[in-house]
């Protein structure tokens, strides 16, 4: 397979960094000239989170010479079930700093260049450009598209890697010949139909599996070796520990990278997935009216006779529970969102219900049920019980 | 023929992380979990009759858009019918989270 990174010169290696990687010089794959073209190369990640921290670590124990952060972030307690990267003391600041701080400490001889931005179409090609490689560590799907589209319109390869509870997905995409990740997937899902991790949980393993073969295929196209994952979707089930593999194929209609591309700039990728930018909450999101935690609070202290529907799973309910009135003083009525078509009838249509789940999206779509179904006073708990704790009440629980 | 089904899809199929189904070729497959799990239906087609563009269907580890017989062509008792949707982990979809709406494009 011919090498993707064609460094001009390759430069010399000290001493000390000979001692260091001495296990990949005596590699027949690796050996002088391969750690010389690690040190040449310059990789971005994009994002310093479950996929990035593993990725970055290993990419600066092997040798990688420029690393690219992007993050804007900040460390957060529940981040550390899985960012390897950040420790206790890191909370609260900014994952980029606390990234490089220990790529640094692990490496010294690496070079970090931080970008503490948004990626958007307007900054996105100028940063891939000055990489060889790049590493797609995000967690959202407009930025999934932002990063495919720009690494095959500055012809950067991407080390794909996602994941979802415990199931991951990793490939590269946007070579030459190799397919880009609108061939797999032209068009992003409507917000809302795919659960995120924040309500869908996931393995804290799991991105550390998928981070290292991120970071394995990061290595290989640099050195030239092995068979990367071009053309190939590796599937990983850490439940099950199966690895599956599909084969990919480069659609010759790709509006990017087919043989006739419609898309040769950057666009608007939040309008592309759908997602309406949101300084405020709309008051009405799909006939559905919003209700803000203040304005429950106010209503329930001035004694509103509001059912409270919380739609999560039982599990869930044990953690946090919003209290309400009367009988459902510990707690709203619990019907879980999968149950609610046959559980239907625990409802009165005369009562005026307030759904509630974690933070709103499973709640907005029970709604919508419960509206279509002859349930005219229906309002849906905008950014349910999280921003219930975030401003009403810190001691109920997040998680 | 064995339909496996993703996790994110699986609150469709009570949790059933694969369904056995009788069926000769790929969309009696597919029809035939659609007959048990109606809901599923608008996750995987358009209201026009067209498979949704973020889902993909393999016939073992052949994207079935690029067979010569697409969803006609024919099935054994031991192929299995993949569904594959794209996923992206974390940030929660639609932007609606309070503290991390900030954030756009933070990290997984």
């Amino acid at each position: 397979m011919a090498t993707t990174v064609e460094p001009i010169t390759l430069p010399q290696l000290s001493n000390d960094e000979i001692a260091r990687y001495s296990r990949h010089l005596i590699l027949p794959e690796v050996g002088m000239e391969g750690q010389q073209k690690l040190k040449a190369s310059k990789v971005l990640c994009v994002g310093t989170g479950g996929l990035g921290s593993p990725l970055a670590l290993y990419l600066a124990a092997a040798g990688i010479g420029t690393l690219g952060l992007v993050d804007f972030d900040t460390v957060d307690s529940s981040n550390l079930q899985r960012q390897i990267i950040h420790s206790t003391k890191d909370v609260g600041r900014p994952k980029i700093d606390s990234a490089t701080e220990k790529l640094v400490a692990l490496n010294p001889f690496l070079n970090v260049v931080k970008h503490e931005t948004m990626l958007t179409s307007k900054n996105a090609i100028e940063i891939i450009r000055d990489y060889d490689v790049v590493a797609d560590g995000t967690d959202n799907f407009p930025t999934r598209y932002l990063v495919n589209d720009a690494c095959v319109l500055t012809g950067k390869p991407n080390a794909y890697g996602s994941i979802f509870r415990f199931e991951g997905q990793a490939s590269v995409f946007a070579t030459e010949h190799g397919p880009c990740y609108r061939c797999l997937y032209p068009e992003p899902p409507p917000p809302g139909l795919v659960p995120s991790c924040a309500e869908g949980g996931v393995l804290g393993i799991l991105p550390g599996l998928v981070g290292v073969i991120q970071a394995t295929e990061v290595i290989k196209l640099i050195l030239g070796k092995g068979e990367p994952l071009i053309g190939r979707l590796l599937l990983v089930n850490a439940l099950d520990m199966r690895f599956r593999e599909l084969k990919l194929r480069k659609n010759p209609d790709c509006p990017v990278c087919g043989t006739h591309p419609t898309v040769t700039q950057l666009i608007d990728y939040e309008q592309f997935c759908g997602i309406i930018p949101e300084a405020k909450v709309a008051p009405v999101q799909n006939g559905i009216p919003q209700m803000s935690v203040k304005e429950l609070k106010q209503r329930l202290d001035q004694g509103d006779n509001l059912h409270i529907l919380d739609v999560r799973e039982p599990f869930e309910y044990q953690i946090a529970r919003i209290e309400g009135q009367g009988e459902r003083k510990a707690g709203g009525h619990l019907i879980p969102l999968g149950d609610l078509p046959k559980r239907v009838s625990e409802l009165n249509t005369d009562q005026e219900i307030v759904v509630q789940c974690k933070s709103g999206g499973r709640s907005q779509r029970a709604a919508e049920f419960l509206a279509k179904n002859g349930f005219a006073k229906v309002h849906n708990l905008a950014g349910g019980i999280t921003a219930w704790s975030n401003e009403i009440d810190p001691k109920v629980p997040k998680y | 023929m064995t339909i496996e089904i993703p996790t994110p899809l699986r609150v469709y199929t009570a949790n059933q992380s694969a369904i056995a189904v009788d069926a000769n070729t790929v969309t009696e497959a597919v029809s035939a979990l659609l007959a048990q799990y109606p809901e599923f239906k608008k996750h995987l087609y358009t209201p026009d009759g067209k498979l949704r563009s973020f889902v993909n269907l393999y016939l073992n580890d052949e994207d079935v858009r690029y067979l010569p017989d697409r969803e006609e062509t024919a099935v054994q008792n031991s192929d299995t019918l993949s569904i594959i949707p794209s996923i992206a982990g974390g940030l929660p979809a639609g932007g609606a989270e309070a503290p991390s709406a900030q954030r756009r494009f933070g990290s997984d």
